[in-house]
């Protein structure tokens, strides 16, 4: 049952590089078998269905090429949320798999470890790169802009290409399934190991491009978010009142923007090492491990943070909605995001405490690391005091918000336990290690997003969703991540360490078949919440599900100005902001919904054809890079930069909306509002 | 809905403040281009030479007479670019596509001495793939090389824009951030200079 | 209808407590050390339990941090469910709804998360110098011996091999080490990285190609430990296991003598036969004599040369 084909090819062809016929695993490997077939006849009935309903056209215009940042948003989630499903079977492989692994020696479960390896290695890559990542850049496009009252980001062409981009490396990593291998040298790919003479085959290189392709994405979007954030907020609206989750979207692309281009060159140099020869990172010739292990955390101890800090900012825009109350200590919780961010580069060491440093060094970072509790703390008492002599309602963002509160605490405190080295030096690599960092991000980043998802559904999409079903979510979400992940603690005080194909000591057994009982309660979560997505569009036209003016939760920050969907160029007239809540404040002086005298015309960006097809090349540019096809890569490269200069010296990059198209749109918002002030008054 | 494709209105009525917005993201793009070149100047001087006997000493085989001029082949072309910036704000094409082109050569000048020392280098007993010590520095030097490649490429675009538009608002923003972009990397390479060149051959 | 199952709900939730807070009691006072308690369940909870003197100081440093966390996170987890339920809009109870500001509060959320940090950090800083598994472990406990005991180990792909310089053997995948002794151990890699591991004992440090790593432990109980290596590795990392015993004295020197006996000695051809080959599930061998007195060293210097 081995994945790997016994006759890999090392010296490229001219014409077809390491690719042959011995590359498919589905030739060896029953499971990647019926995986292929599941996923080969749900892509083949998905674009005949499109095709049958002539969607093609549609597709393009409206969404492939558009520069509109709600639909990027929008396709950000999409994909995200497909690539959660093929994280999460990597996950229920994986438990499943360790529960029947009691084994002396080497075969027991039912993965041999050139699968089970490629699937941990997976499971972690595409969970941080291409579910919490692009859910970050998806949950940051569909709002900010609303929210700061702009009509579109600092860079639309920049922000389209960012999205392909990911894409490209999601499309490159799932290729890794039925084409060749993916790496298997964890999710980090630790040199040596990572290294052309301890993995001679492509599963590396797909790991390279796939992260280095959505990486420069990534770095795109984080530079267009400053610039959008710091430039283009509406007038009136100083930094003091901006939007809590503005703020921690400006302290995350400051992150992004640092840390990406520490992770682009780490990749390059392995890159250098691998199909080149030079030696970075080999243990022979100078070759220096510990570098990489430097420069990797000095990008991924941030990026945890690049992934929290927008959730924390989520729960920060539900809670004062739902309590009915101002956000407390807004102040405070602004300075607290900031000195996060700021604290988030002074911690890297501590994922490394056991290589070696001196007692001095692992003191001042695992004190550095502990300092971050308290800034995270004060977040914690912000939002407890909100609820605190509020009005809470119960709805289902605030279920995700409460499950949160409870579960990220628990994360927090093992961290704490992690962040100190002498502790640190029996915990580490260990179980305790992996049920800590779950307990972060899944209690604290990817609650985060599924309560920001839930709240701002109607916004991006016209229709509340199931209420009842979005609580059963969390509930089961939560209590599925605490029956896998406690038996994880214990057994990381046990001494198991991560990775284990199999175990020796029968008395684990149980531990690891309880967790895989948590995990079948996740998913019962991860189904209601598609099942909630489904059920919620086709019961689109139940009038109870209708967010008819475009603000169903009495929200009180300006995204709810805007009628749901917004129109493309969200605000007919840019608001003038005068204080923090501003539109709370304009309900309650009865200053909201007043109609527009006298409209202009509005200058917008136009869709790109150029971003799509960059992004497709890039797709293939990597492919052919993972499999040594040097003439497609020149091919493909020299096509890139042609359609980028063809983009910036031909194509039409804006155009006028008329008055009229304005006039039309807006006036059959305001009868709405009409309709649904008049009805209230009724009551 | 009207294309805003006859070029003079677009650039009458484009609002103003987009076009700062324009420099603004550049710069701090240029910042993450800094982060970039950081990270690789931390990769170098955490790399020691390797001892004689492993392979050839910098010092040995570094000539930084040539250097010098690829230094000031690159200084000159800052300072061409900057007359060219002049003579665009005082509306000048004409002499705009003539700094241009005589920064472009400057640009080209440094390349090729460039690529002739990287090739020296290599076939004098220090390629890429001799020890780490060779392969920060080619990663590090090479790396403001692709860099000033994109630069002169961006320059050749450059000259099709004035070509089409003339000195348009959206042509002497891309005017700005090129200046931008090739000022840095003048930066970068100073830089470069001391801690690759003169501390490799001291 | 839902009194009965209310109070059937908080039954079974007492009984749980009660049961969880009995075993927790009774592990307590469990002495793993004693032969009799050893096959206690709880003792298959390593790292408190520790056999080793270095590890039983972890796992005390563990439950402080974790007490003092509690401090912050048992009254946050509360307050996360009572304030919701409490201020619920259907109780109508006191709203507020533009108090957003008290410096009380503000100096407490603050406050309080300071404080506790100042104090492990302190600790964090003592222990990080006295508790660092790369110090010599020498005089440190009473009734320790002296002198200590030099292990040197390599991680190959996939089994640990292990060189007593003083006793002139080499094993694979098997060490045993006399209790109340100080064991330094020396640690490489011949291959990625690696992580040396006893979790029973305490400490881990990482085995990299062309480094010397240290890492000193004590054991304390005669037992058979497992040791591991707790880096990822490849496809053989699983199966990268030694067994530790743990033994006394005159246990160590049957041990010893044991090897002795061995036919095989570790040669040029036993290094290259180990080096040369990738294994699953290495057998525990022995070897009676290393011809290279510098074996462990060569084995560093190799990365240092050119090909």
């Amino acid at each position: 049952m081995s994945r790997r084909p016994t006759n890999i090819v090392t010296e490229p062809h001219w014409l077809f590089g390491k690719l042959n016929l011995d590359i498919f695993p589905m030739a060896t490997d029953p499971i990647v078998l019926v995986t292929f077939i599941v996923v080969a006849i749900g892509a083949i009935s998905l674009l005949g269905f499109i095709t049958y309903k002539r969607w093609w056209g549609y597709l393009w215009k409206e969404w492939l090429t558009t520069v509109d940042h709600k639909k990027i948003g929008i396709m950000y989630i999409i994909v995200a949320l497909v690539m959660l499903l093929r994280g999460f079977a990597d996950a229920i492989l994986m438990r499943t798999h360790q529960a029947l692994a009691t084994s002396s020696t080497f075969g027991s479960g039912y993965l041999p470890p050139e699968h089970y390896d490629q699937v941990f290695t997976a499971h972690a890559v595409i969970m941080i790169f291409f579910v919490a990542t692009p859910l970050v850049s998806g949950l940051w496009n569909l709002i900010v802009p609303l929210q700061i009252g702009a009509r579109d980001v600092a860079f639309p062409f920049l922000n389209n290409i960012a999205l392909w981009f990911f894409v490209a490396g999601a499309m490159l990593i799932n290729a890794s399934l039925f084409i060749g291998e993916f790496g298997s040298v964890g999710w980090l790919a630790y040199p040596p190991l990572s290294g052309i003479e301890f993995s001679p085959w492509v599963g590396v290189d797909y790991w390279i491009w796939s992260l280095q392709i959505s990486g420069i994405g990534t770095t795109l979007t984080s530079v267009n978010f400053i610039a959008t954030i710091l430039r283009m907020r509406a007038p009136g609206m100083n930094l003091m009142k901006m939007p809590i989750f503005c703020w921690t979207t400006l302290s995350t692309a400051s992150i992004g923007a640092v840390i990406f281009p520490i992770l682009t060159v780490a990749i390059a140099l392995l890159t250098l090492d691998r199909y080149v020869g030079t030696h970075f990172f080999t243990n022979e010739l100078g070759g220096n491990q510990m570098m990489w292990v430097n420069l990797i955390w000095a990008w991924g101890h941030p990026e945890v943070y690049f992934l929290v800090l927008p959730a924390f900012g989520v729960f920060a825009e539900i809670v004062p909605v739902f309590s009915r109350k101002k956000l407390f200590g807004y102040t405070g919780f602004v300075l607290a995001t900031a000195c996060i961010a700021l604290l988030s580069f002074l911690v890297w060491l501590h994922h490394f405490f056991t290589m070696g440093s001196g007692s001095s060094v692992n003191a001042f970072f695992g004190i550095a690391t502990m300092t971050i509790a308290i800034p995270t703390g004060v977040k914690i008492f912000n939002w407890l005091f909100t609820m605190y002599k509020g009005r809470v309602e119960l709805t289902a963002s605030m279920y995700w918000t409460i499950v949160f509160l409870i579960t990220f605490t628990v994360g927090g405190m093992t961290g704490v336990m992690l962040s100190i080295p002498a502790a640190d030096f029996v915990l580490h690599n260990s179980l305790f290690l992996i049920a800590h960092f779950h307990n972060t991000i899944i209690g604290g980043a990817i609650f985060g997003y599924l309560a920001g998802i839930t709240y701002w559904f109607p916004k991006a999409t016209g229709i509340k969703l199931n209420e009842t079903m979005g609580k059963a979510s969390a509930v089961l979400w939560c209590s599925g991540f605490f029956v896998a992940f406690i038996p994880i603690y214990a057994l990381g005080f046990m001494g198991v360490t991560r990775r284990l194909n199999y175990y020796d000591n029968p008395e684990w057994a149980p531990y690891f078949i309880t967790a895989t009982f948590g995990v079948l309660l996740i998913a019962g979560g991860i189904g209601l919440n598609f099942l909630n997505f489904a059920y919620s569009l086709w019961k689109k036209d139940e009038p109870e599900n209708i967010d008819e003016i475009g603000d169903p939760w009495d929200g009180r920050t300006l995204e709810w100005a805007t009628s749901s969907p917004p129109a493309f160029y969200n605000f007919a007239k840019i608001p003038h902001v005068n204080e923090l809540d501003d539109w709370h404040h304009k309900k309650q002086n009865g200053v909201a919904y007043q109609p527009i005298k006298n409209y202009e015309r509005i200058h917008m960006p136009a869709n790109t054809v150029a971003g799509p097809i960059i992004g497709v090349l890039s797709l293939v540019f990597g492919f052919a890079f993972v499999w040594h096809v040097w003439w497609l890569v020149i091919l493909t490269f020299v096509s890139m930069i042609s359609a980028f200069i063809w983009h910036n010296v031909f194509a039409v990059k804006d155009y006028y909306v008329e008055i009229d198209e304005i006039k039309a749109i807006e006036e059959k918002w305001q009868k709405k509002i009409k309709k649904a002030l008049s009805k209230k008054a009724e009551v | 809905m009207v294309k805003a494709s006859n070029i003079k209105v677009y650039a009458e009525e484009y609002h103003q403040d987009m076009e700062t917005d324009t420099v603004f993201g550049f710069w701090v793009y240029l910042m993450t281009d800094c982060l970039l070149f950081a990270t690789l100047f931390a990769v170098f001087a955490a790399t020691p030479q390797m001892p004689n006997e492993y392979g050839v000493m910098p010092s040995e085989i570094f000539e930084l007479e040539l250097v010098m001029v690829e230094t000031g082949l690159l200084l000159a072309s800052s300072f061409t670019f900057g007359l060219a910036m002049i003579s665009m704000y005082n509306d000048k094409l004409k002499s705009v596509f003539a700094w241009l082109i005589i920064t472009l050569l400057f640009g080209f000048g440094f390349l090729g001495i460039e690529i002739y020392e990287f090739i020296h280098l290599s076939h004098h007993g220090s390629p890429i793939t001799l020890n780490a010590y060779w392969g920060a520095f080619y990663a590090l030097v090479g790396t403001h090389g692709l860099h000033v490649t994109t630069g002169s490429v961006w320059m050749c675009v450059m000259f099709w824009h004035l070509k089409r538009t003339g000195l348009s608002i959206p042509n002497q923003t891309r005017l700005s951030c090129l200046s931008l972009f090739w000022h840095f990397l003048d930066l970068i390479w100073i830089v470069v200079f001391t801690m690759v060149y003169l501390l490799g051959v001291l | 209808m839902k009194k009965p199952l209310i109070y059937l709900g908080l039954a079974s939730f007492i009984a749980v407590v009660t049961s969880v807070v009995y075993k927790i009691v009774k592990a307590l006072s469990t002495n793993c050390d004693i032969a009799e308690q050893s096959s206690n369940y709880v003792c298959n909870f390593v790292l408190f339990y520790s056999g080793g003197q270095l590890g039983v100081e972890q796992g005390k440093l563990i439950i402080l941090a974790f007490s003092l966390m509690l401090i912050v996170v048992v009254p946050v987890i509360t307050m996360a469910i009572v304030f919701p339920l409490w201020y619920s809009s259907k109780n109508k109870n006191e709203y507020k709804p533009d108090w957003s500001h008290s410096t009380i509060i503000e100096i407490f959320s603050w406050g309080i998360p300071i404080l506790i940090i100042l104090v492990l950090g302190y600790t964090t800083y003592i222990t990080s110098h006295s508790m660092d598994p790369r110090r010599s472990l020498v005089g440190k406990y009473e009734n320790t011996k002296k002198e200590e005991l030099v292990i040197q180990a390599v991680a190959m792909d996939w089994k640990w091999v292990f060189f007593y310089p003083k006793q002139d053997i080499a094993t694979v995948n098997e060490i045993a080490i006399p209790i109340n002794t100080p064991i330094k151990f020396l640690i490489t890699s011949d291959t990625v990285m690696n992580s040396f591991f006893i979790p029973e004992l305490g400490g881990q440090i990482y085995a990299m190609g062309g480094m010397e790593n240290r890492l000193h432990l004590i054991s304390k109980r005669e037992k058979i430990m497992r040791g591991i290596s707790s880096h990822y590795s490849g496809f053989g990392f699983a199966g990268m296991r030694f067994k530790v015993i743990s033994t006394s004295d005159s246990g160590f020197e049957n041990w010893v003598n044991k090897v002795k006996q061995s036919p095989v000695k570790f040669d040029q051809s036993a290094y290259s036969r180990l080096r040369g080959k990738q294994t699953k599930d290495h057998k525990v061998e022995y070897f009676s004599d290393i011809i290279d007195n510098e074996q462990f060293e060569n084995i560093i210097r190799k990365y240092l040369k050119t090909h």
